[in-house]
């Protein structure tokens, strides 16, 4: 099945062709419209004449997270706001979030992408999609809701959070598709059999994204839930989810290469790598208007390859994510980094700034304990005052991260020190989910 | 007439308790009342000393968060109902008691108590005019 088979099925020479023309295209747009990227490209030296062919990409300095933090919060932006008509963000390293911004074009091309790869899994208008990906500023949501209406789909918008509600819904409502994160359909799955309703559920069909799957996660769903678990893979500073998706065969996710092209790297030296290696994932978008990025590093480190599907498509596949190349976690679908924490932390009264993280996989949820320790012990006296320091660490975590911790308050230099880098983060899940 | 009290956070592993009572002996710091709770994450160690502020010296010295807190210590008969009559005067006249915990004397006939209550020089005075024995720190420290 497809939304754009044309586009979806072009032989390679095609698409490098339209590849190359929206390259020239791109670098000219960033040159003329961004003054980071006039500045940037000037500064390498590479005027967008210098684009001649595709791996001439090659002369383009690349593009971080950080870049965008710098120019926080519309620097990068190469329409002016009135033409911008939907503003997003995501988490960021210092608690000031990354923003995007769409043209109603972007809004355009983004559903028919988000289109493709639902259709791509067998998603039609006779399903009816449950979107238990949390609204807001994050671009997962939105994101699928407006592919889904675009196939035709009946979708049901009930954000995430009230799990009980959510397994009511999925029963009354005969939803055959699912959107969530992986790790919250199985804890919805464990609901739906507590209440004795696994067996009266529809749900046939499940679009997963917004973390990473391991192909045992995958299994674990789908036995639980008796239905077909399938990942796609977006960011938001790329656009959202539609970068890249599964089809029904599930060897890889088929990256939107006429709207963005993909590189692989090694994320120390930078230097290119070959089809087959793995490395880091950088994107250069070539139609994008609201927010066009150029070389951009993912830090998600997968490998590409080029080889036409079963299925018929011809885009280059993607691995599931690896890993990441720096120490950002994802945590029930969030981006959180340890300098995130640290920043909310640092200031606040009566504890002190070095702090530990542990990740641990309690059923199949992700949960980060946070230890800090008691430096001041004015407020010793009383639990409740103690109770009440931790509720606000874990307030101002909340705040800063968007999700909820749990704060467990040290003796004072309990947790480890480094010289150096720190070692902050323990990470149990892998440990644990082999139960 | 209140006494002060050390109030030591401690984590709940193993030894703790051990390495704070053997840094107290060290420098011949004496208990004279030790109260310890806890909840799943952490306890709070309450101690009496002959010497307070030493005590407090010692185990900061050794890393521990401590905290001089005013308590009150009161000597009552060691018989039925000797605790309950402080313990309604201080209820009658609002005053809540927010822990509380025992203490051994070697005098016959009486028990002690330490109380931490909501309000100290309120229940200090009202104590007093009704003829309830407070006991000082300088008391504490000759025992």
């Amino acid at each position: 099945m497809f939304f754009q088979k044309d586009l979806e099925t072009m032989p390679r020479e095609k698409i490098r062709e339209i590849q190359l023309e929206r390259l020239k295209w791109v670098v000219d747009y960033c040159y003329r419209n961004v003054e980071f990227y006039h500045r940037r490209l000037d500064e390498a030296g590479v005027k967008p004449e210098k684009i001649k062919q595709l791996s001439d990409v090659q002369y383009i300095p690349f593009t971080t997270k950080e870049d965008i933090r710098d120019t926080y919060p519309y620097g990068l932006f190469a329409q002016p706001l009135k033409n911008i008509v939907r503003i997003h963000a995501s988490s960021g390293t210092t608690g000031k979030p990354t923003v995007v911004g769409y043209t109603r074009r972007d809004l355009d091309t983004w559903s028919d992408l988000v289109a493709r790869l639902c259709v791509a899994v067998g998603t039609t208008d006779e399903d009816i999609v449950q979107i238990s990906f949390g609204y807001g500023l994050f671009t997962g949501a939105l994101g699928l809701h407006y592919g889904l209406e675009k196939i035709g789909a009946s979708v049901i918008p009930i954000s995430s959070g009230n799990t009980e509600k959510q397994v009511m819904i999925l029963k009354d409502f005969g939803t055959t598709a699912l959107v969530s994160t992986p790790s919250y359909a199985l804890y919805m799955s464990e609901v739906a059999r507590e209440k004795g309703v696994i067996n009266d559920l529809k749900l046939r069909l499940g679009l997963f994204g917004s973390e990473g799957c391991t192909p045992e996660m995958r299994d674990q769903v789908e036995k639980s839930f008796h239905i077909f678990a399938t990942d796609n893979y977006g960011m938001s500073e790329l656009m959202g989810p539609g970068v890249s998706g599964e089809c029904i065969y599930r060897e890889g996710m088929h990256i939107a290469e006429d709207h963005f092209l993909p590189e692989l790297i090694n994320s120390d030296t930078g230097e290119v790598l070959g089809e087959g290696e793995t490395g880091e994932l950088v994107m250069t978008t070539l139609t994008k208007e609201g927010f066009p990025l150029l070389r951009y590093r993912t830090k998600d480190l997968t490998r590409l390859n080029y080889e036409p599907c079963k299925c018929g498509r011809t885009f280059a596949r993607m691995d599931k994510i690896k890993g990441r190349s720096d120490d950002m976690m994802k945590i029930r679908g969030v981006n959180v980094f340890p300098t995130q924490i640290e920043s909310a932390l640092v200031g606040l009264p009566y504890i002190g700034p070095h702090y530990q993280l542990v990740l641990r996989r309690e059923g199949f949820m992700d949960t980060l304990e946070v230890k800090v320790e008691l430096i001041d012990g004015s407020l010793l006296d009383e639990y409740k005052k103690l109770a009440e320091i931790q509720k606000n660490v874990r307030f101002q975590l909340k705040t800063i991260l968007g999700i909820d911790t749990i704060v467990t308050l040290c003796e004072p230099k309990s947790i480890e020190r480094f010289q150096g880098k720190a070692k902050r983060i323990i990470d149990l899940r892998s440990e644990n989910s082999s139960r | 007439m209140t006494t002060r009290q050390l109030s030591v956070f401690v984590e709940n592993k193993p030894g703790r308790l051990a390495e704070i009572t053997s840094a107290l002996a060290e420098e011949r710091v004496d208990i004279r009342a030790v109260s310890v709770s806890d909840t799943a994450d952490f306890g709070i160690l309450r101690l009496i000393l002959n010497d307070p502020d030493r005590g407090c010296t010692v185990l900061r010295a050794h890393g521990f968060t401590v905290s001089l807190t005013d308590v009150l210590a009161i000597r009552i008969n060691d018989q039925p109902g000797g605790l309950a009559a402080p313990m309604k005067l201080l209820s009658d006249n609002g005053i809540s008691v927010e822990y509380m915990y025992a203490f051994l004397t070697k005098t016959e006939g009486a028990a002690s108590v330490i109380f931490r209550v909501s309000d100290s020089q309120k229940a200090d005075r009202l104590l007093a005019e009704h003829g309830i024995q407070l006991i000082s720190e300088e008391e504490i420290r000759n025992m």
